[in-house]
C-alpha cells in the first residue's frame, strides 16, 4: 500500500530536515525505524487515531515558536531528595546534572554510546512492538532521530527517584528523546520527568519491567503555555510485576501522550493515571492502549482532566484482552469537568475482549461543578473561588491517588494548587 | 437577631410563589421552632436565607442584626453569623472533612478580619468538639458525608455549627432519620450551644425534637405563611391533632 502523495511528501520534507546518527550500537534501530517511517508515513489529519487532534504543527517540518516561559516559582519535585539529569532544549546539561551513579542503577546516555550496550535489544523494539494494530509514526520518528535520552538498567531497588528535568530556552527549539529503562528482576525504581522540554517535544520512554520488578513514573508536563509535546510510553510487563504511571499536565498549547502497555507475565499490575487542568488555547489529548496477554493480571486507566475557556480534552482509551488472558480486571474512567461552555471534552473507550472470564469496566463523564457541593461549602463560608479549586482538586483526586508514593502526591497536589490559585489572582 | 419581614419568594424558573409573606423574628438567646406539613415551605425559607440559587425574593426583607441578607453572597452571610443545618447534608468526595472545617472556620475568620486559626489549635478544639458528638477520628478524615449514614450526616451538621460557632442557627428537620439516641446526641449538641448572644430557628416536622431541644416559640407554617404563633403547648396541640385543623382556621 503506498502513501498518499501528500502524506509521503509531508513524510519526507521532514526526514530531510533531520540528521540521522549512523554509528554506535543503535544505528541499526534507527535504520530500521526510518525504513518503516517511510512506509508508514507521519499521522495525517484523515488518519482515524488523530481524529479528535490535529497533527500538523506536530510533524512540520519547523516547530512552531514557542515563547520561553520565566523560571517557575516553586520547581515541581523541588523538595524531593532525587538524582536530576538535565536537557535544556533536548541538549543534556552536565552542570546542572547530579553525577550519573546512584546505587542499584546503571545509568546511561543514548548520545555517549559505544559499539556494544544492554540496550540494543530494546531500543526500538517496544516502540516496534506497539505499532500494531495501530500505527504510531511519530514514535518511530522519534526512535530514527532521537538526539539523546537515557539509559537505565535497574538492578535493585533504587533509593531515590531519578529526575529527569526538561528545561525550556529557545524560542524554536525542537528536542527529540529517547529513554530506555530496563528494570530487571526484582528491581524498583522512581523515574521523575519535569518541564517544557522545547517549543516542540517529541519524547518516547521505553520501559521493559521484569519479572517481580516494578516502575513508578511520575510525570508534571507544563507549564510555559505555546510548548507542544508528543509523547509515547511503551512498557512491557513480566510476571508478578507493577508498573505505574501518572501525568500532571498544565497549560501546553497541543500535548498528546500515548501509553501502550503490554501486559505478558501472569498477576501483573498495571495503572496508567493522568490529570490536566487547560484554560484557553490548550488541547490535551491522552491515548492509552492496554494490551492484556497473560492470566489474572488488573490494568487501571484513570483520567481526569479540568477545562476552561475553550480548553479541549481528547481521551482514547482501549483495553485488549487477548485470547487466554482469562481473570483480566480491567478498568478505565476518563471523566471531564467543564468549568465553562466553550469547552470541549471528547473521549472514545473501547474494550475488545477475547476472553470469557474477565472482569472489565470503562466509563466516561462530562459534567460542570457540583452546584449542591459549591453550596453547601459556600453556605459555611468558603468563598465562591476557594470553593470552585476545592471541588476541582477533589475530582482530579482519583487520578492522583493512582500515584504510591505520598511525597509525590503531594507534590502534584501543590501543584495543582497553586495553578488553581494564580488563576483565583 | 434574625428579623425576616413580609418574605415573598417563588422560584426563580417557573412562575411558583412559595414563601407568600413570612414575617418571624428570632431573638438572641431564644429559640424557635417552625412546624408545618410538608411541602409548606420551610426548607425553602432556610434556603432563601442562606443564599441557594434558583429563588426569587419578589417582595419582603430578611436581616441578621444590622446585615440585609438578601443582598450578600452565601459565604458573606456565612461570616456574618449564619448558619444553616442542612435537611440533607450534601455528600463531596474527594475533600477530607476535616479540611473542609479547618477551610470554612479559617474563611470566615479572614472575612470577620479575626486571625485564622492555627492548625494545632483547630485540631485540639475539633477533637474536643468530635468527642463530645460521638464522631470519631475515622469520620473526620473522610470525605465530607461520603458513606456517613442519616445520623452521621447530622451530627456533622452539628459539629460544623459548634466549630463555626455562628450568632444565628438555623436547623432542618435535623430530627428526620434519627433514632432516639441520635436525635438525643444531636439535641445536646444544640443545647450545649445555647447561649444568650445566639437564636436559633428549629425546623421540624415533629414536636419529638422539640422535647429535647425546648423552644421559646413555636411557628405554624402552612402553604408560605406563618399561621400561627405559640408558646411551646402549640407543638403539642399539633401533635394530637394534626395540621388539618390548624389550616382549616386559616382558610
Ligand atoms: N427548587 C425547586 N424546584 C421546584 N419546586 C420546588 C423547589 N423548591 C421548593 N419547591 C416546592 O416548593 C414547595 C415547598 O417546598 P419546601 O420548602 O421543601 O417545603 P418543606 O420544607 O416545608 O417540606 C413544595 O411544593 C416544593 O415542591
Ligand atoms: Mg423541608
Amino acid at each position: 500500500m503506498s502513501l498518499p502523495q501528500l502524506k509521503l511528501d509531508a513524510t519526507e520534507a521532514r526526514i530531510a530536515a533531520l540528521d540521522l546518527p549512523t554509528d554506535g550500537w543503535a544505528a541499526p534501530a534507527r535504520a530500521d525505524a526510518l525504513a518503516r517511517l517511510r512506509v508508514m508515513g507521519l499521522p495525517g489529519a484523515r488518519d482515524e487515531y488523530w481524529k479528535y487532534t490535529r497533527p500538523e504543527t506536530l510533524t512540520a517540518v519547523e516547530a512552531p515558536v514557542a515563547a520561553v516561559f520565566a523560571a517557575e516559582e516553586t520547581p515541581v519535585f523541588g523538595t524531593v531528595d532525587r538524582l536530576k539529569i538535565v536537557f535544556t532544549d533536548g541538549v543534556f546539561d552536565a552542570e546542572a546534572s547530579d553525577d550519573l551513579s546512584l546505587e542499584g542503577v546503571e545509568i546511561a546516555r543514548l548520545a555517549d554510546s559505544a559499539d556494544i550496550h544492554w540496550a540494543k535489544d530494546l531500543y526500538g523494539a517496544l516502540e516496534t512492538a506497539g505499532q500494531t494494530p495501530v500505527m504510531r509514526p511519530l514514535a518511530t520518528l522519534n526512535t530514527a532521530f532521537a538526539s539523546d535520552g537515557v539509559l537505565l538498567r535497574v538492578t535493585g531497588k533504587v533509593s531515590k527517584p531519578i529526575a529527569l528535568i526538561y528545561n525550556h530556552a529557545s524560542e524554536a527549539s525542537d528536542a527529540i528523546l529517547h529513554h530506555v529503562v530496563k528494570v530487571e528482576q526484582g528491581g524498583d525504581v522512581t523515574l521523575l520527568e519535569s518541564g517544557p522540554a522545547a517549543a516542540r517535544f517529541n519524547n518516547v520512554l521505553e520501559v521493559e519491567v521484569a519479572d517481580g520488578a516494578g516502575f513508578h513514573h511520575v510525570r508534571a508536563q507544563g507549564r510555559d503555555h505555546q510548548r507542544r509535546a508528543a509523547t509515547h510510553i511503551f512498557a512491557r510487563l513480566g510476571t508478578e510485576s507493577a508498573f505505574k504511571t501518572f501525568t500532571l499536565t498544565a497549560n501546553g498549547v497541543l500535548t498528546r501522550n500515548e501509553v501502550v502497555v503490554e501486559l505478558t507475565g501472569d498477576d501483573a499490575l498495571c495503572h496508567v493515571a493522568g490529570a490536566c487542568m487547560g484554560d484557553g488555547e490548550f488541547h490535551h489529548d491522552d491515548t492509552v492502549f492496554i494490551t492484556h496477554d497473560a492470566v489474572n493480571c488488573e490494568s487501571r486507566q484513570v483520567f481526569k482532566k479540568v477545562l476552561r475557556n475553550g480548553a479541549q480534552g481528547v481521551f482514547q482509551g482501549k483495553i485488549l484482552v487477548k485470547p487466554g488472558a482469562q481473570k483480566t480486571d480491567g478498568y478505565q474512567i476518563s471523566q471531564s469537568l467543564l468549568l465553562d461552555g466553550d469547552s470541549q471534552f471528547l473521549a472514545k473507550p473501547e474494550l475488545e475482549i477475547y476472553a470469557d472470564d474477565v472482569a472489565c469496566s470503562h466509563g466516561s463523564t462530562s459534567g460542570a461543578i457540583d452546584e449542591d457541593g459549591l453550596f453547601y461549602l459556600r453556605a459555611r463560608g468558603l468563598p465562591r473561588g476557594i470553593a470552585e479549586d476545592l471541588l476541582t482538586i477533589a475530582f482530579i483526586a482519583e487520578a492522583v491517588m493512582e500515584i504510591e508514593s505520598q511525597e509525590l502526591q503531594d507534590e502534584i497536589n501543590a501543584r495543582v494548587e497553586a495553578w488553581l490559585e494564580r488563576r483565583r489572582g | 437577631m434574625l428579623e425576616i419581614k413580609n418574605l415573598h419568594v417563588k422560584l426563580e424558573e417557573e412562575d411558583k410563589q412559595i414563601l407568600k409573606g413570612v414575617n418571624l423574628t428570632v431573638e438572641a438567646g431564644k429559640v424557635h421552632a417552625i412546624m408545618g406539613p410538608n411541602g409548606s415551605g420551610k426548607s425553602t425559607l432556610s434556603y432563601v436565607l442562606s443564599g441557594k440559587d434558583g429563588y426569587e425574593v419578589t417582595e419582603g426583607s430578611a436581616t441578621l442584626g444590622d446585615v440585609d441578607l438578601l443582598d450578600i453572597e452565601p459565604e458573606e452571610r456565612a461570616a456574618a453569623g449564619l448558619f444553616l443545618a442542612f435537611q440533607y447534608p450534601v455528600e463531596i468526595p474527594g475533600v477530607g472533612n476535616m479540611t473542609f472545617l479547618r477551610t470554612a472556620v479559617n474563611s470566615q475568620r479572614k472575612a470577620r478580619g479575626e486571625e485564622e486559626m492555627s492548625s494545632t489549635e483547630f485540631l485540639k478544639v475539633v477533637r474536643e468538639k468530635a468527642k463530645s458528638l460521638k464522631i470519631d477520628a475515622d469520620m473526620l478524615k473522610r470525605p465530607v458525608n461520603v458513606g456517613f449514614s442519616g445520623g452521621e450526616k447530622k451530627r456533622n451538621e452539628i459539629l460544623q455549627m459548634a466549630m463555626l460557632e455562628p450568632k444565628m442557627c438555623i436547623l432542618d428537620e435535623t430530627d428526620s432519620g434519627l433514632d432516639v439516641d441520635a436525635m438525643k446526641l444531636v439535641a445536646d449538641g444544640v443545647n450545649a450551644l445555647r447561649d444568650e448572644g445566639r437564636g436559633f430557628l428549629v425546623i421540624t416536622h415533629y414536636q419529638r425534637l422539640l422535647d429535647h431541644i425546648k423552644p421559646d416559640v413555636v411557628h405554624i407554617m402552612a402553604n408560605g405563611r406563618i399561621i400561627k404563633t405559640g408558646g411551646p403547648e402549640l407543638a403539642l396541640e399539633v401533635e394530637h391533632n394534626g395540621y388539618a385543623d390548624l389550616m382549616a382556621e386559616e382558610a
